[in-house]
């Protein structure tokens, strides 16, 4: 059994996914999604210690040997990774419920599982697989499912974003297939580990650059990178609420880590740095994207726009921390990941739990909310202050990282321009907690209450993880920091 | 040249063809169009990736030394599968759209999104 943990950890999601049909009854569907969820993010914490004890895991799907065969392989970045999608899945699972009752009509409630459970096991899947071209089949899964998901929302734009996602993800996810095409074209090969030796051999080749061109574009849209994230605040918003919490803690993180596994493993470090100006320019776009998308947060009148460009912004952070290409760098990097999935899990969810008390979230509706909503508000109070990096809580903690990363380089202006950053990130969750905290009720919103057990379980379950990791750091420094030595090569 | 790299000059045109149609044209369904257009175009780069002059089925046979690669052939099936479950999906968010805008235009759909915003705006200037 435990030999065969890193296929369960993609399969379960997928089997559980039909049976979800099977059962057709709203609330045993739900119930049985979250233990299918559970039992992944069982097996990725079992993962995670196997990793760290005796090194990476390879598993050859059907007894076929790598790099014949399809291999899954889990080294210390894929197992931080599965963990924190199966995490937050589980945790936002477990507030669905109660808010897709608001949201989405009870004849659908079925599907929406299906479907939640389908974009999880896309997520795993990417995370786990070590072959090329399973990762482009995965993040189709995943894709599909999140199209047909945001489509799902109550308002009508929720269609029209999801209509513009779709042609910008197919589009990215094309560009990734060429770019594996023509990388199988000059090495014959789809397993990341084989095409990694093979590919020095025909770096000088224009197919490999153009291979290398293409997949980092593909991978670029669907990360939502500056000035490719055209799709995501509309995506984002009016998308039902669960599934923002959840897409907004997750997708992001699985297409950073794309391109961390493309660039440093694949490519391999030196011609992914050394073929095209990569540094200047994935710096630039990542300063670029913190500060157009920080002040286009300012000027928002719906909030979960306004955290949506936030997301954008916070993607600016992880990129200029992997445009470092140093170790520190990279730790910055893949500790922003796990700490913005706890950050904005934490504030979405919130948001779902306004939305399904006050019915949306326009900044205006959350006049007063402060006083009527005081669980649900000081989440979104601790997740803010994890937003700009105050001490105690994660953010502060992946800023240092970053910031102690950009001296060890005696980039000194860059620094200062990332705390300029944050100030920004300052205004606009200020202009929230103003709006909490020191105006009147709306005349329709007096009646409102706290939001119910169900949210504020799993809300404050993520805001108690965002100061725990703020304050001990070991685990996620250490596996953050164990990941991005090996992807240097460098053993621990 | 020009005869050697016929099937990789048809992919370069037919793959610019489809990624201008989703760019220039605002019409949804032609957006789709020119999607497909520009998948199908990666099918048959991958297709012809795999064909050796003279190469037959990869089934082993006496006589018979050069086969083709069936590999790309067997992946570009599930890219296929894929394709068709994308425009699938993209065609009936179209009829949804069609049904909630009464358009399939980008901007008169853009155009009732934005007057939508500026009435609630409006609306509460006046509150």
């Amino acid at each position: 059994m435990i030999a065969h943990l890193p296929i369960l950890q993609v399969i379960i999601p997928l089997l559980a996914a039909p049976i979800c049909l099977l059962l057709n009854r709203s609330k045993l569907v739900w119930l049985f999604s979250l233990l299918a969820s559970g039992l992944a993010f069982s097996i990725s914490i079992l993962l995670l210690q196997q990793v760290m004890t005796s090194g990476v895991i390879s598993y050859e799907l059907g007894g076929w040997q790598a790099p014949w065969g399809i291999e899954y392989r889990i080294d210390n970045l894929n197992a931080f990774l599965l963990l924190i999608i199966s995490g937050i899945s589980t945790v936002v699972l477990f507030a669905a419920q109660t808010s897709i009752e608001k949201e989405i009509p009870k004849d659908k409630h079925v599907y929406f599982y299906v479907l939640y459970l389908l974009s999880l096991t896309g997520m795993l899947g990417i995370v786990a697989t070590g072959d090329a071209f399973n990762v482009f089949v995965f993040l189709e899964i995943s894709s599909l499912s999140a199209y047909a998901l945001i489509a799902m929302g109550n308002k009508r734009q929720a269609l029209w974003a999801s209509y513009q996602y779709l042609i910008m993800g197919t589009i990215g996810a094309t560009f990734i297939l060429i770019g594996i095409g023509l990388m199988y074209q000059m090495t014959g090969t789809l397993n990341m580990e084989d095409l990694s030796q093979r590919l020095p051999e025909v770096a000088q080749t224009r197919t490999v650059f153009v291979s290398f061109v293409f997949v980092i574009v593909g991978v670029c849209l669907k990360l939502a990178m500056f000035p490719l994230h055209l799709w995501l605040p509309n995506a984002y918003a009016y998308a039902p609420s669960i599934v923002t919490a959840f897409f907004a803690a997750t997708a992001t993180k699985v297409a950073v880590y794309l391109l961390i596994r493309f660039t440093f493993s694949v490519f391999g470090l030196s011609f992914s740095f050394t073929t095209i100006p990569l540094q200047t320019l994935f710096m630039a776009l990542g300063l670029f994207g913190i500060f157009v998308a920080s002040t286009t947060a300012i000027y928002q009148s719906n909030v979960k726009h306004l955290f949506a460009y936030s997301s954008i912004a916070q993607i600016g952070y992880m990129i200029v921390g992997f445009s470092l290409s140093t170790v520190t760098g990279l730790t910055a990097t893949l500790l922003h990941m796990f700490n913005h999935a706890l950050m904005k899990g934490a504030i979405f969810l919130a948001l779902a739990a306004v939305v399904y008390r006050v019915g949306n979230v326009e900044l205006k509706n959350f006049r007063g909310l402060g006083r009527q909503m005081p669980l649900t508000m000081a989440a979104i109070v601790i997740g803010g202050l994890s937003l700009i990096g105050v001490p105690l809580t994660v953010g502060f903690v992946s800023k240092w990282y970053l910031l102690t990363a950009l001296v060890e380089q005696g980039w000194w202006p860059i620094a200062v321009l990332i705390l300029l950053g944050s100030m920004l990130a300052v205004v606009y969750v200020w202009r929230v907690i103003e709006v909490a905290y020191f105006k009147e009720p709306l005349e329709q919103n007096v009646e409102v209450k706290e939001a119910p057990m169900s949210f504020l379980i799993p809300i404050w379950t993520l805001v108690i993880a965002n100061i725990y990791f703020g304050i001990d750091t070991r685990l996620s420094v250490q596996v953050a920091e164990a990941a991005a030595q090996s992807l240097f090569g460098v053993s621990p | 040249m020009l005869i050697g790299l016929f099937n990789d000059w048809i992919v370069v045109v037919l793959m610019m063809i489809g990624l201008y149609i989703v760019i220039a044209h605002g019409n949804l369904i032609k957006k789709l169009i020119g999607l497909t257009i520009f998948q199908t175009s990666v099918f048959i780069f991958y297709i012809s990736m795999a064909k050796i002059d003279g190469g037959t089925a990869p089934i082993l046979a006496d006589g018979i030394t050069q086969y083709s690669n069936p590999l790309p052939h067997v992946l570009i099936l599930t890219a296929i599968v894929v394709g068709i479950a994308t425009t699938a999906l993209g065609l009936s968010l179209v009829v949804r759209i069609k049904e909630s805008y009464n358009s399939i235009e980008e901007e008169e759909i853009q155009q009732q999104d934005n007057d939508e915003q500026l009435s609630t705006n409006k609306a509460e200037e006046n509150a």
